[in-house]
């Protein structure tokens, strides 16, 4: 059997290095798929069919079998995120707290539902799975950054100063 | 490194230590830097500059009452600050040697007496990324005295003698599942830590790994030496970024004191850890499941037997412990099982942490002896139920867990007595409810996170969950009949009954919980269509029900 | 299994039997032709033990075993057909009923198909449970099958049998919990797929899901009986 020689890359885009190191780092073994996709998505934003084709193909894991891993994880998005993203937490502590009325106030102002972006691919709105700062709930990450106790009025503030940028 | 180099070590750390006066020790955990505690340190580094005092400023791991955030502790005095920001810096450096800044005291006496801290005993007592802070508090003592003055086996007795339980949730004997593991034949096993810590609510292990990293790796590499493994992996959750890296810089530091690697301590031992990040899968909690994801697979759990013990991580031999029972091992092996055994209740040893959150006065991380009561925990410990507003529940065990009432607050906290009142010990969320919460919708609340949460192989678990939900949605708006809640109670029972994994099998604890103890929420929401607590809109009633028909 | 060939002997259904070492309860059960319903099990692949319905009881324990994994020991006693399972498996036959579109008047798996033999045989006479009526797709891009996935049940025979039997791993699942579907590629359309129309999925397919065209409107009995011969021939190489 001839030796496997991995496809090249999909474009001289540098990030693509950067993801081949991660898989040459595991020696192209099957079960660094998940690693490799956190190393795609943390370099280009989100997942696409082409980068998961050429994960997939690099570390001979079956295509469709790749793209159920992908969909599996929520971590793991197949559109690109808008320029900004308020991720609000929906864990218990936070639930208990309100956070369904943040949400609500979220998605009527942006007229998205959660999980959606903006057309303008201005702002991304996200729901977490507890952030683990559960002593501040209700907590909203803003761009990343945990701001705690949080009303609807300053979630709305926030997006709009997001809107006008 | 051997024991006489590590003891140098923490030599010269107290040396060093001893060059400044005083310790200003800020908290720099998650909930505090919310609060601004990174602006603070800057602040108090710069006041510290500017005196004539010999003042250190460190930042430390999460000290514990996050809703007096952001921390600050003054030693040798012990004072503790709360709700300082970086204006207070000056004022905090000026008193050092004199009064404390009186405005900033913090008087939580009664929180803190009454705990007892073990795998806590370094939080917001050293730099999370200082290795030799670890040190200087006999870190790695215990793993350089298994490996030079223990067997495996001896290992693994002082483990079982300790009476310790798998802190995960299941609160399986850690001294039994060594021992399998340890039996298990081949060359090659492996060491997973579970930091998947997907329970809402439970934030125990995050402050672990980001406060104390050490403690986990030393647990890991003595569970390694007792049951003959050579390679590590730590799984933990990708919302975790902070976890994530102090872990990587601990293990960087720890190679190169060569207390990983290859012959550790002169020793034929070798070890080595590598960070695996999880995805957003609850489910990877459960160990099947989480090995897959490990191999870089649908995070699918597999049917046991055969268990990871004997079959693992590529079909080898596997140990699984979560993050709090790593944090465990070292204290034991240094001060001997029986100390550990005479902490706790008859069946449940040691202590336990617990994240503290929801309507409570002072919500963060507490670690207390196993046995002590709820009614300690929560009106003590926890300052009760603020505002004005009446107790009405606290749910321990996340998703897989129950509600536990009011008359039940008497109830000392093990494993057993958690599971005998319909809940689980869990991963130690514990979430205080008011008044002001309906027992439905929070039921509702925990059966749609283990709907979106199931991983779909099992039809139990994919399609029941998803059914709950219907039939709870109902319920909370208005449209529900008591037909619907016999059809609930069935469907907990074969969904409880034949699900591949916990998560499924547990699913229904929440909704048989509040049926329990809080039947007449239900009822009111479906003979009076009233909700209680105000939380259900029951409005949205009539609009379903023409949809439903244009359906 | 010749590594151990040791005899055992247990009691199913109060039924003394006889079996060897290291085989399963299924196995066992249907050596000495003792009925237990499976659904994702198929002889020939791989065991997952997802769809729950061969749960039995074994004596001294609450707890439910699935038996087509589950590994038989000497001087146990297994229960394949209590009231407590039957209505365990009614359940879950409803559960699968309520849970996509499957209409069996109109299906062209009617009178062949695995979950309406079951169905009947365990007594499932309605469905109690609200209907989810999900709206899914029917994908006839193929030049010889089609993919209704309203009457799949995700019970994997279809991704097993072309990861291990062919070889090719075209088919997984995409997705989780309820939200799952069985894919071909990258989502891709199963006539634009990597597919080698080899057709071992349609024939394992226990429902209306996977079909051959050309059947449309006609009996269509499946036969899976290939892969017990082929997995022998295999062995023997």
């Amino acid at each position: 059997m001839p030796a496997f020689t991995p496809p090249p890359l999909p474009s001289s885009d540098n990030r693509w290095k950067i993801v081949n190191g991660t898989m040459r780092k595991n020696g192209f073994a099957r079960h660094a798929l998940i690693e490799t996709l956190h190393t795609v998505q943390s370099a280009f934003g989100y997942l696409d069919d082409d980068s998961i084709r050429f994960v997939a193909r690099s570390l001979r894991v079956p295509l469709s079998q790749a793209y159920g891993v992908v969909t599996f994880y929520h971590y793991f998005s197949l559109k690109p995120p808008g320029k900004h993203t308020a991720t609000i937490c929906a864990g218990t502590a936070c639930y208990i707290k309100g956070s369904d009325k943040l949400v609500a106030a979220a998605e009527k102002r942006l007229g998205i539902t959660r999980g959606q972006t903006t057309k303008d691919g201005q702002i991304s709105l996200m729901t977490a799975r507890c952030v683990g700062a559960c002593s501040r709930a209700p907590v909203v990450l803003c761009d990343g950054e945990v701001v705690g106790e949080v009303t609807a009025e300053q979630v709305l503030e926030q997006l709009e100063r997001w809107a006008v940028e | 490194m051997t024991i006489e180099e590590l003891e140098q070590v923490a030599k010269s750390v107290c040396q060093e230590n001893e060059k400044y006066d005083f310790e200003v020790n800020v908290c720099m955990d998650l909930a505090c830097m919310s609060q601004g505690a990174d602006r603070l340190r800057e602040a108090l580094e710069k006041a510290a500059g500017a005196s004539d005092k010999h003042v250190l400023v460190r930042r430390t791991g999460c000290m514990g009452p996050c809703s007096s955030g952001p921390l600050v502790r003054v030693d040798p005095e012990e004072t503790l600050y709360h709700h300082v920001n970086a204006g207070h810096a000056e004022a905090i450096v000026a008193s050092l040697g004199g009064a404390p800044v009186p405005e900033l005291q913090c008087d939580l006496n009664d929180h803190f007496d009454r705990q007892v801290r073990v795998v806590l005993e370094n939080a917001g007592h050293i730099d999370p990324e200082k290795i030799d802070d670890y040190i200087a508090r006999d870190g790695y003592k215990a793993l350089l005295t298994a490996l030079t003055e223990m067997t495996p086996s001896g290992v693994i007795h002082r483990i079982t003698e300790s009476g310790l339980r798998g802190r995960g949730g299941g609160g399986y004997p850690t001294g039994l599942k060594w021992g399998t593991v340890a039996k298990a034949g081949g060359e090659l096993k492996y060491v997973v830590c579970n930091g998947d810590e997907g329970d809402p609510g439970a934030f125990m292990d995050r402050s672990v790994m980001e406060g104390d990293p050490h403690r986990v790796i030393e647990g890991m590499a003595i569970a390694a030496y007792a049951v003959g493994a050579s390679k590590g992996f730590i799984y933990v959750r990708a919302e975790y970024p902070v976890a994530v890296s102090r872990l990587t810089t601990a293990l960087r530091d720890t190679r190169r004191r060569g207390l990983l690697g290859s012959g550790i301590c002169n020793t034929p031992f070798n070890f080595d850890v590598e960070i695996r990040l999880g995805a957003g899968a609850f489910v990877c909690g459960e160990e099947t499941a989480l090995l897959a994801s490990i191999e870089g697979r649908r995070g699918a759990p597999k049917p046991r037997p055969p268990y990871p013990a004997v079959s693992g991580l590529w079909g080898k031999p596997t140990l699984i412990n979560n993050v709090e029972t790593f944090a465990n091992i070292a204290p034991i092996v240094r001060n001997g099982g029986k100390w550990f055994a005479n902490m706790g209740s008859e069946r449940s040893k040691g202590t336990k942490v617990f994240a503290l959150t929801g309507k409570i006065a002072n919500t963060g991380l507490v670690e207390v002896p196993m046995g002590i009561k709820l009614r300690e925990i929560i009106e003590v410990i926890g300052g009760g139920v603020p505002d004005g507003h009446t107790f009405k529940a606290v749910q321990t065990g996340g998703p897989s867990g129950g509600c536990i009432p009011a008359e039940m607050l008497d109830l000392g906290v093990s494993y057993d007595a958690l599971m005998a009142v319909g809940s689980i010990m869990g991963s130690g969320g514990m979430i205080v409810m008011d008044d002001t919460s309906c027992m439905v919708n929070v039921a509702r609340f925990f059966v749609e996170f283990c709907m979106t949460e199931s991983c779909g192989k099992c039809i139990p678990c994919r399609a029941g969950t998803a059914q709950m939900f219907t039939l709870l949605s109902r319920i909370c708006e208005g449209s529900g009949t008591m037909e619907d809640l016999d059809l609930l109670v069935s469907l907990c029972n074969t969904i409880k009954e034949t699900s591949l994994c916990g998560l499924g099998m547990t699913a229904p604890n929440p909704v048989l919980s509040t049926l329990k103890y809080f039947k007449n929420e239900y009822i009111e929401h479906i003979v009076h269509k009233r909700c209680p607590a105000g939380v259900c809109n029951m409005e949205a009633h009539a609009s379903e029900v023409s949809k439903e028909v244009l359906a | 299994m010749s590594e151990s060939m040791g005899v055992k002997t247990l009691i199913i259904d109060g039924q003394e039997v006889s079996a060897r070492s290291g085989q399963t309860i299924l196995e066992v059960a249907r050596e000495n032709d003792i009925k237990i319903p499976t659904l994702c099990h198929i002889e020939g692949l791989g065991a997952v033990g997802a769809c729950r319905l061969c749960l039995v009881e074994v004596k001294g324990t609450s707890k439910l075993f699935p038996s087509c994994v589950a590994n038989i020991h000497e001087g146990m006693e297994v229960l394949t057909d209590t009231e407590r399972l039957r209505k365990h498996r009614r359940v879950i036959l409803e559960l699968l009923f309520a849970e996509r579109n499957h209409i069996c008047s109109v299906c062209v798996s009617n009178g062949h198909c695995e979950l309406q033999a079951l169905a009947q045989e365990q007594g499932v006479t309605h469905i109690s449970l609200p209907y989810r009526n999900p709206a899914l797709a029917v994908d006839a891009s193929h030049e010889r099958f089609t993919v209704d996935h309203n009457r799949c049940i995700l019970c994997t025979r279809c991704v097993r049998v072309c990861a291990e039997i062919e070889g090719a791993h075209v088919w997984d699942v995409m997705g989780r919990g309820i939200d799952s579907i069985v894919i071909t590629d990258l989502h891709d359309e199963w006539g634009a797929s990597s597919c080698t129309r080899c057709g071992k999925c349609v024939q394992v397919c226990p429902t209306g899901a996977l079909f051959d065209k050309s059947k449309i409107g006609s009996d269509h009995p499946k036969y899976p009986d290939f892969l017990p011969y082929l997995n022998l021939m295999r062995e023997a190489q």
